[in-house]
Protein backbone atom coordinates (compact mmCIF):
# COMPACT_ATOMS: atom_id res chain seq x y z
CA UNK A 1 0.00 0.00 0.00
CA UNK A 2 2.85 2.34 0.88
CA UNK A 3 4.49 1.36 -2.40
CA UNK A 4 1.32 2.19 -4.35
CA UNK A 5 1.14 5.67 -2.88
CA UNK A 6 4.89 6.19 -3.34
CA UNK A 7 4.71 5.11 -6.99
CA UNK A 8 1.87 7.54 -7.67
CA UNK A 9 3.80 10.33 -6.01
CA UNK A 10 6.91 9.65 -8.04
CA UNK A 11 4.91 9.38 -11.24
CA UNK A 12 3.11 12.66 -10.65
CA UNK A 13 6.47 14.32 -9.95
CA UNK A 14 7.85 13.25 -13.29
CA UNK A 15 4.64 14.18 -15.09
CA UNK A 16 5.19 17.77 -14.05
CA UNK A 17 8.01 19.82 -15.55
CA UNK A 18 9.11 20.81 -12.05
CA UNK A 19 11.05 17.61 -11.40
CA UNK A 20 12.94 17.83 -14.69
CA UNK A 21 13.69 21.52 -14.20
CA UNK A 22 15.04 20.85 -10.73
CA UNK A 23 17.25 18.01 -11.93
CA UNK A 24 18.65 20.19 -14.71
CA UNK A 25 19.27 23.29 -12.61
CA UNK A 26 20.94 21.37 -9.80
CA UNK A 27 23.22 19.54 -12.21
CA UNK A 28 24.20 22.80 -13.85
CA UNK A 29 25.06 24.57 -10.60
CA UNK A 30 26.93 21.61 -9.16
CA UNK A 31 28.86 21.09 -12.38
CA UNK A 32 30.07 24.67 -12.13
CA UNK A 33 31.14 24.21 -8.48
CA UNK A 34 32.87 20.99 -9.49
CA UNK A 35 34.86 22.76 -12.22
CA UNK A 36 35.83 25.62 -9.92
CA UNK A 37 37.07 23.23 -7.23
CA UNK A 38 38.91 21.21 -9.81
CA UNK A 39 40.62 24.36 -10.96
CA UNK A 40 41.65 25.16 -7.38
CA UNK A 41 43.14 21.69 -7.04
CA UNK A 42 45.08 22.05 -10.27
CA UNK A 43 46.61 25.31 -9.06
CA UNK A 44 47.58 23.93 -5.66
CA UNK A 45 48.61 20.54 -6.82
CA UNK A 46 52.32 21.32 -7.08
CA UNK A 47 52.52 22.92 -3.64
CA UNK A 48 50.40 20.25 -1.97
CA UNK A 49 52.65 17.53 -3.30
CA UNK A 50 55.43 18.75 -0.99
CA UNK A 51 53.39 18.78 2.23
CA UNK A 52 52.84 15.64 4.21
CA UNK A 53 49.19 14.92 5.13
CA UNK A 54 47.95 17.66 2.84
CA UNK A 55 44.32 17.55 1.70
CA UNK A 56 43.87 15.39 -1.35
CA UNK A 57 41.66 15.41 -4.37
CA UNK A 58 38.59 14.17 -2.50
CA UNK A 59 38.89 16.80 0.27
CA UNK A 60 39.36 19.65 -2.15
CA UNK A 61 36.87 18.68 -4.82
CA UNK A 62 34.23 16.33 -3.39
CA UNK A 63 33.68 17.86 0.06
CA UNK A 64 32.88 21.39 -1.19
CA UNK A 65 30.69 19.84 -3.85
CA UNK A 66 28.61 18.02 -1.25
CA UNK A 67 28.52 21.06 1.00
CA UNK A 68 27.20 23.23 -1.82
CA UNK A 69 24.76 20.52 -2.85
CA UNK A 70 23.24 20.58 0.65
CA UNK A 71 22.76 24.35 0.46
CA UNK A 72 21.21 24.17 -3.01
CA UNK A 73 18.89 21.41 -1.82
CA UNK A 74 17.94 23.51 1.19
CA UNK A 75 16.43 25.86 -1.36
CA UNK A 76 14.97 23.19 -3.59
CA UNK A 77 13.50 20.57 -1.25
CA UNK A 78 10.82 22.93 0.10
CA UNK A 79 9.62 23.37 -3.48
CA UNK A 80 9.21 19.63 -3.82
CA UNK A 81 7.66 18.96 -0.43
CA UNK A 82 5.23 21.87 -0.48
CA UNK A 83 2.68 20.14 -2.66
CA UNK A 84 2.80 16.70 -1.02
CA UNK A 85 -0.22 17.08 1.22
CA UNK A 86 -1.34 20.69 0.98
CA UNK A 87 -1.92 20.34 -2.74
CA UNK A 88 -4.14 17.31 -2.13
CA UNK A 89 -6.09 19.35 0.36
CA UNK A 90 -6.49 22.18 -2.10
CA UNK A 91 -7.47 19.98 -5.03
CA UNK A 92 -9.80 18.04 -2.69
CA UNK A 93 -8.17 14.75 -3.55
CA UNK A 94 -7.33 13.95 0.06
CA UNK A 95 -10.72 12.23 0.69
CA UNK A 96 -9.67 9.55 -1.78
CA UNK A 97 -6.80 8.57 0.50
CA UNK A 98 -8.73 9.15 3.71
CA UNK A 99 -11.64 6.96 2.67
CA UNK A 100 -9.42 4.21 1.25
CA UNK A 101 -8.51 1.33 3.55
CA UNK A 102 -5.08 2.75 4.35
CA UNK A 103 -3.75 4.18 7.59
CA UNK A 104 -2.40 7.68 8.05
CA UNK A 105 1.04 6.16 8.50
CA UNK A 106 0.71 4.50 5.10
CA UNK A 107 -0.20 7.82 3.52
CA UNK A 108 2.65 9.74 5.13
CA UNK A 109 5.26 7.05 4.50
CA UNK A 110 4.04 6.54 0.94
CA UNK A 111 4.37 10.19 0.15
CA UNK A 112 7.71 10.47 1.93
CA UNK A 113 9.23 7.47 0.22
CA UNK A 114 7.93 8.57 -3.17
CA UNK A 115 9.69 11.88 -2.76
CA UNK A 116 12.80 10.23 -1.33
CA UNK A 117 12.98 8.00 -4.38
CA UNK A 118 13.16 11.10 -6.53
CA UNK A 119 15.69 12.78 -4.25
CA UNK A 120 17.82 9.64 -4.15
CA UNK A 121 17.93 9.69 -7.93
CA UNK A 122 18.94 13.32 -7.82
CA UNK A 123 21.63 12.61 -5.21
CA UNK A 124 23.02 9.65 -7.13
CA UNK A 125 23.86 11.96 -10.00
CA UNK A 126 26.04 14.14 -7.78
CA UNK A 127 28.94 11.78 -6.88
CA UNK A 128 29.21 10.80 -10.53
CA UNK A 129 31.19 13.97 -11.14
CA UNK A 130 33.97 13.28 -8.61
CA UNK A 131 33.89 9.59 -9.55
CA UNK A 132 34.77 10.60 -13.12
CA UNK A 133 38.13 11.74 -11.70
CA UNK A 134 38.99 8.10 -11.13
CA UNK A 135 39.91 8.05 -14.78
CA UNK A 136 42.96 10.19 -14.13
CA UNK A 137 43.59 10.20 -10.39
CA UNK A 138 42.86 8.42 -7.16
CA UNK A 139 40.09 9.19 -4.70
CA UNK A 140 39.48 8.45 -1.06
CA UNK A 141 36.34 6.35 -1.65
CA UNK A 142 35.57 6.04 2.07
CA UNK A 143 35.53 9.79 2.44
CA UNK A 144 33.37 10.11 -0.64
CA UNK A 145 30.93 7.53 0.73
CA UNK A 146 30.74 9.28 4.11
CA UNK A 147 30.01 12.55 2.37
CA UNK A 148 27.31 10.94 0.27
CA UNK A 149 25.66 9.30 3.26
CA UNK A 150 25.79 12.64 5.05
CA UNK A 151 24.10 14.38 2.13
CA UNK A 152 21.44 11.67 1.97
CA UNK A 153 20.72 12.04 5.69
CA UNK A 154 20.58 15.82 5.44
CA UNK A 155 18.16 15.67 2.51
CA UNK A 156 16.05 13.01 4.25
CA UNK A 157 15.59 15.36 7.19
CA UNK A 158 14.81 18.29 4.89
CA UNK A 159 12.10 16.23 3.21
CA UNK A 160 10.58 15.08 6.51
CA UNK A 161 10.35 18.63 7.82
CA UNK A 162 8.83 19.76 4.52
CA UNK A 163 6.29 16.96 4.56
CA UNK A 164 5.16 17.91 8.04
CA UNK A 165 4.74 21.57 7.17
CA UNK A 166 2.88 20.59 4.04
CA UNK A 167 0.44 18.65 6.21
CA UNK A 168 -0.12 21.70 8.38
CA UNK A 169 -1.38 24.11 5.74
CA UNK A 170 -3.50 23.95 2.63
CA UNK A 171 -1.45 26.61 0.85
CA UNK A 172 1.56 25.07 -0.89
CA UNK A 173 3.43 28.37 -0.94
CA UNK A 174 3.01 28.78 2.80
CA UNK A 175 4.33 25.25 3.26
CA UNK A 176 7.34 26.07 1.07
CA UNK A 177 8.31 29.29 2.78
CA UNK A 178 7.87 27.91 6.28
CA UNK A 179 9.91 24.82 5.41
CA UNK A 180 12.62 26.99 3.97
CA UNK A 181 12.58 29.25 7.02
CA UNK A 182 12.76 26.33 9.44
CA UNK A 183 15.60 24.63 7.59
CA UNK A 184 17.61 27.80 7.18
CA UNK A 185 17.19 28.61 10.85
CA UNK A 186 18.39 25.15 11.83
CA UNK A 187 21.28 25.49 9.39
CA UNK A 188 22.58 28.77 10.81
CA UNK A 189 21.70 28.02 14.42
CA UNK A 190 25.29 27.50 15.50
CA UNK A 191 26.34 30.95 14.31
CA UNK A 192 24.67 32.44 17.36
CA UNK A 193 26.73 30.19 19.59
CA UNK A 194 29.94 32.09 18.85
CA UNK A 195 28.97 35.14 20.91
CA UNK A 196 27.04 33.44 23.73
CA UNK A 197 28.16 31.31 26.64
CA UNK A 198 29.76 27.91 26.37
CA UNK A 199 26.64 25.90 27.20
CA UNK A 200 24.32 27.80 24.93
CA UNK A 201 26.78 27.45 22.13
CA UNK A 202 27.06 23.71 22.71
CA UNK A 203 23.30 23.21 22.68
CA UNK A 204 22.75 25.36 19.63
CA UNK A 205 25.66 23.70 17.91
CA UNK A 206 24.16 20.31 18.59
CA UNK A 207 20.79 21.35 17.23
CA UNK A 208 22.26 22.77 14.06
CA UNK A 209 21.87 20.65 10.97
CA UNK A 210 25.23 21.87 9.72
CA UNK A 211 27.50 20.70 12.54
CA UNK A 212 26.62 17.06 12.08
CA UNK A 213 26.99 17.29 8.34
CA UNK A 214 30.48 18.81 8.59
CA UNK A 215 31.66 15.88 10.64
CA UNK A 216 30.50 13.46 7.98
CA UNK A 217 32.12 15.53 5.25
CA UNK A 218 35.42 15.22 7.09
CA UNK A 219 34.94 11.48 6.97
CA UNK A 220 34.10 11.13 10.65
CA UNK A 221 31.28 8.60 10.70
CA UNK A 222 29.90 9.07 14.19
CA UNK A 223 26.67 7.27 15.13
CA UNK A 224 25.68 10.32 17.15
CA UNK A 225 25.52 12.37 13.97
CA UNK A 226 23.63 9.68 12.14
CA UNK A 227 21.24 9.34 15.08
CA UNK A 228 20.62 13.08 14.99
CA UNK A 229 19.36 12.93 11.41
CA UNK A 230 17.38 9.73 11.92
CA UNK A 231 15.67 11.19 14.98
CA UNK A 232 15.04 14.46 13.20
CA UNK A 233 13.40 12.62 10.28
CA UNK A 234 11.33 10.32 12.47
CA UNK A 235 10.12 13.19 14.63
CA UNK A 236 8.74 15.11 11.68
CA UNK A 237 7.19 12.02 10.10
CA UNK A 238 5.40 11.18 13.35
CA UNK A 239 4.26 14.79 13.61
CA UNK A 240 2.89 14.61 10.07
CA UNK A 241 0.94 11.43 10.85
CA UNK A 242 -0.46 13.03 13.97
CA UNK A 243 -1.37 16.17 12.07
CA UNK A 244 -3.35 14.18 9.50
CA UNK A 245 -5.06 12.23 12.25
CA UNK A 246 -5.97 15.45 14.01
CA UNK A 247 -7.57 16.62 10.79
CA UNK A 248 -9.91 13.68 10.85
CA UNK A 249 -10.64 13.97 14.56
CA UNK A 250 -11.51 17.18 16.33
CA UNK A 251 -10.48 20.24 14.37
CA UNK B 1 -26.14 -8.09 13.65
CA UNK B 2 -28.69 -9.02 11.01
CA UNK B 3 -26.87 -9.70 7.81
CA UNK B 4 -29.22 -7.57 5.75
CA UNK B 5 -28.36 -4.32 7.52
CA UNK B 6 -25.21 -2.97 5.92
CA UNK B 7 -24.90 0.40 7.59
CA UNK B 8 -26.02 1.19 11.08
CA UNK B 9 -25.58 4.74 12.30
CA UNK B 10 -26.31 5.29 15.94
CA UNK B 11 -26.62 8.67 17.68
CA UNK B 12 -23.99 10.18 15.43
CA UNK B 13 -22.51 13.49 16.50
CA UNK B 14 -19.93 15.74 14.99
CA UNK B 15 -18.79 19.12 16.21
CA UNK B 16 -16.64 21.65 14.39
CA UNK B 17 -15.41 23.75 17.26
CA UNK B 18 -18.60 24.82 19.02
CA UNK B 19 -20.78 24.28 15.99
CA UNK B 20 -22.72 21.03 15.92
CA UNK B 21 -22.76 19.85 12.32
CA UNK B 22 -24.52 16.60 13.10
CA UNK B 23 -26.46 15.78 16.27
CA UNK B 24 -28.01 12.50 17.27
CA UNK B 25 -28.52 11.11 13.79
CA UNK B 26 -29.48 7.43 13.71
CA UNK B 27 -30.56 5.31 10.79
CA UNK B 28 -29.98 2.01 9.07
CA UNK B 29 -29.41 1.00 5.48
CA UNK B 30 -30.35 -2.48 4.31
CA UNK B 31 -28.71 -4.48 1.58
CA UNK B 32 -29.94 -3.43 -1.84
CA UNK B 33 -31.49 -0.25 -0.54
CA UNK B 34 -30.95 3.14 -2.13
CA UNK B 35 -31.07 5.81 0.50
CA UNK B 36 -31.66 9.44 -0.46
CA UNK B 37 -30.24 12.13 1.74
CA UNK B 38 -32.00 15.47 1.52
CA UNK B 39 -31.38 18.69 3.31
CA UNK B 40 -30.62 22.33 2.69
CA UNK B 41 -27.02 23.41 2.21
CA UNK B 42 -25.06 23.12 5.42
CA UNK B 43 -27.56 20.75 7.02
CA UNK B 44 -24.91 18.12 7.72
CA UNK B 45 -25.42 15.77 4.77
CA UNK B 46 -21.84 15.84 3.59
CA UNK B 47 -20.49 15.60 7.12
CA UNK B 48 -22.58 12.49 7.78
CA UNK B 49 -21.46 10.92 4.53
CA UNK B 50 -17.82 11.74 5.20
CA UNK B 51 -18.09 10.08 8.57
CA UNK B 52 -19.60 6.89 7.14
CA UNK B 53 -16.88 6.88 4.48
CA UNK B 54 -14.25 7.16 7.19
CA UNK B 55 -12.82 10.44 5.95
CA UNK B 56 -13.91 12.17 9.13
CA UNK B 57 -14.11 10.79 12.64
CA UNK B 58 -17.34 11.24 14.59
CA UNK B 59 -17.31 13.23 17.83
CA UNK B 60 -19.81 10.83 19.30
CA UNK B 61 -22.01 7.90 18.40
CA UNK B 62 -21.24 4.82 16.41
CA UNK B 63 -21.10 3.80 12.77
CA UNK B 64 -21.10 0.13 11.82
CA UNK B 65 -20.47 -0.88 8.24
CA UNK B 66 -21.48 -4.47 7.69
CA UNK B 67 -21.07 -4.98 11.41
CA UNK B 68 -17.59 -3.45 11.56
CA UNK B 69 -17.06 -0.36 13.67
CA UNK B 70 -15.52 2.44 11.62
CA UNK B 71 -13.44 3.69 14.57
CA UNK B 72 -12.28 0.33 15.96
CA UNK B 73 -11.34 -1.26 12.66
CA UNK B 74 -11.13 1.57 10.16
CA UNK B 75 -9.37 -0.48 7.50
CA UNK B 76 -11.84 -3.32 7.45
CA UNK B 77 -14.76 -0.89 7.50
CA UNK B 78 -13.37 1.39 4.79
CA UNK B 79 -12.66 -1.56 2.52
CA UNK B 80 -16.42 -2.11 2.28
CA UNK B 81 -17.23 1.47 1.40
CA UNK B 82 -16.89 3.33 -1.89
CA UNK B 83 -17.05 7.07 -1.57
CA UNK B 84 -17.52 9.88 -4.05
CA UNK B 85 -17.03 13.23 -2.32
CA UNK B 86 -18.83 16.38 -3.40
CA UNK B 87 -15.97 17.15 -5.75
CA UNK B 88 -14.55 14.07 -7.50
CA UNK B 89 -11.04 13.51 -6.07
CA UNK B 90 -9.18 13.36 -9.37
CA UNK B 91 -5.47 13.72 -9.96
CA UNK B 92 -5.57 15.93 -12.99
CA UNK B 93 -2.21 14.79 -14.32
CA UNK B 94 -3.21 11.12 -14.56
CA UNK B 95 -5.18 9.49 -17.34
CA UNK B 96 -8.49 7.80 -16.55
CA UNK B 97 -6.88 4.37 -16.75
CA UNK B 98 -3.95 5.33 -14.53
CA UNK B 99 -6.24 6.94 -12.04
CA UNK B 100 -8.61 3.99 -11.82
CA UNK B 101 -5.70 1.58 -11.56
CA UNK B 102 -4.34 3.63 -8.68
CA UNK B 103 -7.72 3.65 -6.89
CA UNK B 104 -8.02 -0.09 -7.44
CA UNK B 105 -4.62 -0.66 -5.82
CA UNK B 106 -5.46 1.72 -2.99
CA UNK B 107 -8.54 -0.39 -2.30
CA UNK B 108 -6.40 -3.48 -2.05
CA UNK B 109 -7.45 -5.21 -5.24
CA UNK B 110 -4.76 -7.80 -5.98
CA UNK B 111 -2.39 -6.89 -8.79
CA UNK B 112 -3.70 -9.46 -11.25
CA UNK B 113 -7.30 -8.40 -10.70
CA UNK B 114 -6.73 -4.71 -11.31
CA UNK B 115 -7.21 -4.71 -15.08
CA UNK B 116 -10.46 -6.59 -14.83
CA UNK B 117 -11.79 -4.30 -12.10
CA UNK B 118 -10.82 -1.20 -14.09
CA UNK B 119 -12.50 -2.52 -17.23
CA UNK B 120 -15.68 -3.39 -15.39
CA UNK B 121 -15.91 -0.02 -13.65
CA UNK B 122 -15.24 1.81 -16.92
CA UNK B 123 -17.86 -0.21 -18.68
CA UNK B 124 -20.47 0.42 -16.01
CA UNK B 125 -19.86 4.15 -15.97
CA UNK B 126 -19.62 4.57 -19.74
CA UNK B 127 -15.94 5.46 -19.71
CA UNK B 128 -14.71 2.92 -22.24
CA UNK B 129 -13.77 5.57 -24.81
CA UNK B 130 -11.90 7.98 -22.57
CA UNK B 131 -9.45 5.61 -20.85
CA UNK B 132 -6.40 7.34 -22.27
CA UNK B 133 -7.47 10.90 -21.67
CA UNK B 134 -6.22 13.02 -18.79
CA UNK B 135 -8.83 13.32 -16.06
CA UNK B 136 -8.09 17.04 -15.80
CA UNK B 137 -9.16 17.59 -19.42
CA UNK B 138 -12.48 15.78 -19.18
CA UNK B 139 -15.79 17.60 -19.02
CA UNK B 140 -17.51 17.89 -15.67
CA UNK B 141 -19.91 15.07 -16.52
CA UNK B 142 -17.12 12.67 -17.36
CA UNK B 143 -15.14 13.68 -14.29
CA UNK B 144 -18.19 12.87 -12.24
CA UNK B 145 -18.39 9.46 -13.90
CA UNK B 146 -14.72 8.81 -13.20
CA UNK B 147 -15.47 9.70 -9.59
CA UNK B 148 -18.29 7.16 -9.50
CA UNK B 149 -16.11 4.54 -11.21
CA UNK B 150 -13.53 5.10 -8.50
CA UNK B 151 -16.17 4.58 -5.82
CA UNK B 152 -17.41 1.25 -7.20
CA UNK B 153 -14.14 -0.19 -8.46
CA UNK B 154 -13.67 -2.55 -5.52
CA UNK B 155 -17.31 -3.69 -5.55
CA UNK B 156 -17.95 -2.33 -2.06
CA UNK B 157 -20.97 -3.32 -0.02
CA UNK B 158 -21.88 0.32 0.47
CA UNK B 159 -21.54 3.08 -2.10
CA UNK B 160 -21.73 6.66 -0.86
CA UNK B 161 -22.33 9.33 -3.48
CA UNK B 162 -22.34 12.98 -2.49
CA UNK B 163 -24.43 14.85 -5.05
CA UNK B 164 -23.56 12.56 -7.95
CA UNK B 165 -25.68 14.33 -10.57
CA UNK B 166 -24.51 17.89 -10.00
CA UNK B 167 -23.30 19.55 -13.18
CA UNK B 168 -24.51 16.84 -15.53
CA UNK B 169 -26.72 17.32 -18.56
CA UNK B 170 -30.19 15.73 -18.55
CA UNK B 171 -29.11 12.69 -20.55
CA UNK B 172 -26.15 12.04 -18.29
CA UNK B 173 -28.40 12.46 -15.28
CA UNK B 174 -30.68 9.74 -16.64
CA UNK B 175 -27.71 7.47 -17.22
CA UNK B 176 -26.31 8.06 -13.77
CA UNK B 177 -29.71 7.44 -12.22
CA UNK B 178 -30.01 4.19 -14.11
CA UNK B 179 -26.54 3.29 -12.87
CA UNK B 180 -27.50 4.10 -9.30
CA UNK B 181 -30.62 1.92 -9.58
CA UNK B 182 -28.46 -0.85 -10.96
CA UNK B 183 -25.95 -0.45 -8.13
CA UNK B 184 -28.83 -0.69 -5.69
CA UNK B 185 -29.28 -4.28 -6.83
CA UNK B 186 -26.19 -5.71 -5.19
CA UNK B 187 -24.80 -2.82 -3.15
CA UNK B 188 -26.40 -0.40 -0.77
CA UNK B 189 -26.28 3.15 -1.99
CA UNK B 190 -26.41 6.32 0.06
CA UNK B 191 -26.74 9.42 -2.04
CA UNK B 192 -27.31 13.05 -1.29
CA UNK B 193 -28.97 15.41 -3.68
CA UNK B 194 -30.81 18.68 -4.05
CA UNK B 195 -33.00 17.36 -6.83
CA UNK B 196 -36.18 16.12 -5.21
CA UNK B 197 -37.66 14.17 -8.15
CA UNK B 198 -34.38 12.29 -8.20
CA UNK B 199 -35.13 10.94 -4.75
CA UNK B 200 -38.61 9.89 -5.80
CA UNK B 201 -37.35 8.17 -8.91
CA UNK B 202 -34.22 6.51 -7.56
CA UNK B 203 -34.45 5.99 -3.83
CA UNK B 204 -36.19 3.44 -1.66
CA UNK B 205 -35.90 5.48 1.47
CA UNK B 206 -35.65 9.20 2.17
CA UNK B 207 -33.85 10.91 5.01
CA UNK B 208 -34.29 14.62 5.47
CA UNK B 209 -31.71 16.26 7.66
CA UNK B 210 -32.02 19.79 8.93
CA UNK B 211 -29.58 21.71 11.11
CA UNK B 212 -27.76 18.50 11.91
CA UNK B 213 -30.84 16.60 13.01
CA UNK B 214 -32.80 13.94 11.25
CA UNK B 215 -36.32 15.23 10.65
CA UNK B 216 -37.70 12.52 8.38
CA UNK B 217 -36.85 8.88 7.75
CA UNK B 218 -39.39 7.11 5.62
CA UNK B 219 -39.72 4.73 2.74
CA UNK B 220 -40.54 6.51 -0.48
CA UNK B 221 -43.62 4.31 -0.97
CA UNK B 222 -45.00 5.13 2.45
CA UNK B 223 -44.21 8.73 1.89
CA UNK B 224 -46.15 8.75 -1.36
CA UNK B 225 -49.15 7.30 0.47
CA UNK B 226 -48.84 9.64 3.37
CA UNK B 227 -48.22 12.69 1.27
CA UNK B 228 -51.43 14.31 2.42
CA UNK B 229 -54.72 13.93 0.69
CA UNK B 230 -55.24 14.64 -2.97
CA UNK B 231 -56.22 18.21 -3.59
CA UNK B 232 -57.53 20.55 -6.24
CA UNK B 233 -56.41 24.01 -7.13
CA UNK B 234 -59.41 26.06 -8.11
CA UNK B 235 -59.45 29.57 -9.55
CA UNK B 236 -62.75 31.48 -9.20
CA UNK B 237 -63.38 35.00 -10.47
CA UNK B 238 -66.49 35.58 -8.35
CA UNK B 239 -65.76 33.35 -5.42
CA UNK B 240 -68.55 32.36 -3.02
CA UNK B 241 -68.08 32.21 0.70
CA UNK B 242 -65.48 29.65 1.72
CA UNK B 243 -68.29 27.74 3.46
CA UNK B 244 -69.89 26.99 0.07
CA UNK B 245 -66.74 25.21 -1.04
CA UNK B 246 -66.32 23.58 2.33
CA UNK B 247 -69.77 21.98 2.00
CA UNK B 248 -68.95 20.17 -1.25
CA UNK B 249 -69.09 16.40 -0.72
CA UNK B 250 -65.73 14.85 0.07
CA UNK B 251 -63.95 18.15 0.75
CA UNK B 252 -61.92 18.10 3.94
CA UNK B 253 -60.36 21.51 4.04
CA UNK B 254 -60.29 24.69 2.03
CA UNK B 255 -57.35 27.05 2.04
CA UNK B 256 -57.67 30.36 0.22
CA UNK B 257 -54.70 31.38 -1.94
CA UNK B 258 -53.88 34.46 -3.98
CA UNK B 259 -55.92 35.96 -6.83
CA UNK B 260 -59.13 34.05 -6.24
CA UNK B 261 -57.43 30.68 -6.01
CA UNK B 262 -58.40 28.04 -3.47
CA UNK B 263 -56.86 24.77 -2.44
CA UNK B 264 -59.34 22.00 -1.73
CA UNK B 265 -58.20 18.87 0.02
CA UNK B 266 -60.56 15.95 -0.40
CA UNK B 267 -60.88 12.39 0.78
CA UNK B 268 -59.23 9.81 -1.42
CA UNK B 269 -61.80 8.38 -3.87
CA UNK B 270 -64.35 11.16 -3.38
CA UNK B 271 -63.27 13.53 -6.09
CA UNK B 272 -65.53 16.61 -5.89
CA UNK B 273 -64.57 17.90 -9.34
CA UNK B 274 -67.86 17.14 -11.08
CA UNK B 275 -69.94 18.66 -8.34
CA UNK B 276 -67.65 21.67 -8.11
CA UNK B 277 -67.93 22.40 -11.82
CA UNK B 278 -71.69 22.02 -11.74
CA UNK B 279 -72.00 24.33 -8.73
CA UNK B 280 -69.62 26.82 -10.30
CA UNK B 281 -71.71 26.99 -13.45
CA UNK B 282 -74.99 27.18 -11.54
CA UNK B 283 -73.72 29.79 -9.10
CA UNK B 284 -71.84 31.82 -11.73
CA UNK B 285 -68.58 31.64 -9.74
CA UNK B 286 -66.48 32.35 -12.84
CA UNK B 287 -64.35 29.20 -12.80
CA UNK B 288 -61.12 29.91 -14.68
CA UNK B 289 -58.75 27.31 -13.34
CA UNK B 290 -59.07 23.78 -12.11
CA UNK B 291 -56.09 21.53 -11.57
CA UNK B 292 -55.48 18.41 -9.54
CA UNK B 293 -52.77 18.82 -7.03
CA UNK B 294 -50.83 16.45 -4.89
CA UNK B 295 -48.56 17.52 -2.16
CA UNK B 296 -45.11 16.84 -3.49
CA UNK B 297 -41.96 15.76 -1.77
CA UNK B 298 -40.81 19.30 -2.35
CA UNK B 299 -43.56 20.63 -0.13
CA UNK B 300 -42.77 18.10 2.57
CA UNK B 301 -39.13 19.09 2.30
CA UNK B 302 -39.87 22.80 2.48
CA UNK B 303 -42.27 22.32 5.34
CA UNK B 304 -39.79 20.29 7.36
CA UNK B 305 -36.79 22.48 6.70
CA UNK B 306 -38.31 25.94 6.74
CA UNK B 307 -40.00 25.45 10.09
CA UNK B 308 -42.32 28.32 10.93
CA UNK B 309 -42.57 29.87 7.47
CA UNK B 310 -44.46 27.49 5.20
CA UNK B 311 -44.50 28.97 1.74
CA UNK B 312 -47.58 29.91 -0.22
CA UNK B 313 -47.45 26.93 -2.50
CA UNK B 314 -48.23 24.70 0.44
CA UNK B 315 -51.58 26.38 1.09
CA UNK B 316 -53.01 23.30 2.71
CA UNK B 317 -49.96 22.79 4.81
CA UNK B 318 -50.34 26.37 5.96
CA UNK B 319 -53.79 25.69 7.24
CA UNK B 320 -52.60 22.52 8.93
CA UNK B 321 -50.02 24.48 10.81
CA UNK B 322 -52.51 27.16 11.84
Amino acid sequence: MIATIAARELRSLFLSPLAWAILAVIQLILAYIFLVQLDVFMQWQARLAGIEGAPGLTEIVAAPLFRTAAIVLLLVVPLLTMRLISEERRARTLPLLLSAPVSMTDIVLGKYLGLMAFLALLLLLIPLMPLALLAGGSLDLGLLAAGFVGLLLVVASFAAAGLFLSAVTDQPTVAAISTFGLLLLLWILDWAGNGGGQEASAVLGYLSLLTHYDALLKGVFDTRDVAYYVLFTLTFLVLAVRRLDADRLQP
Amino acid sequence: MGDDILVRVDALERYFGDIAAVQGVSFEVRRGEVLGFLGPNGAGKSTTMQIIAGALAPSGGQVLVNGVDILDEPRAAKAQVGYLPEQPPLYRELTVDEYLRYSARLHRIPRDGVDRAVDRAKHRCGLADVGRRLTGNLSKGYQQRVGIAQAIIHAPAVVILDEPTVGLDPIQIREIRALIRELGGDHSVILSTHILPEVQSVCDRVLIIHEGRLVLNERVEDLALGLAEPALRVGLRRAPAVEALRRLPGVLRVAPGEDGRFFLAYREGEDPTDRLVADAVAGGWGLFELAPQRRTLEEVFVQLTCGEHPPLAGGIAAEDAA
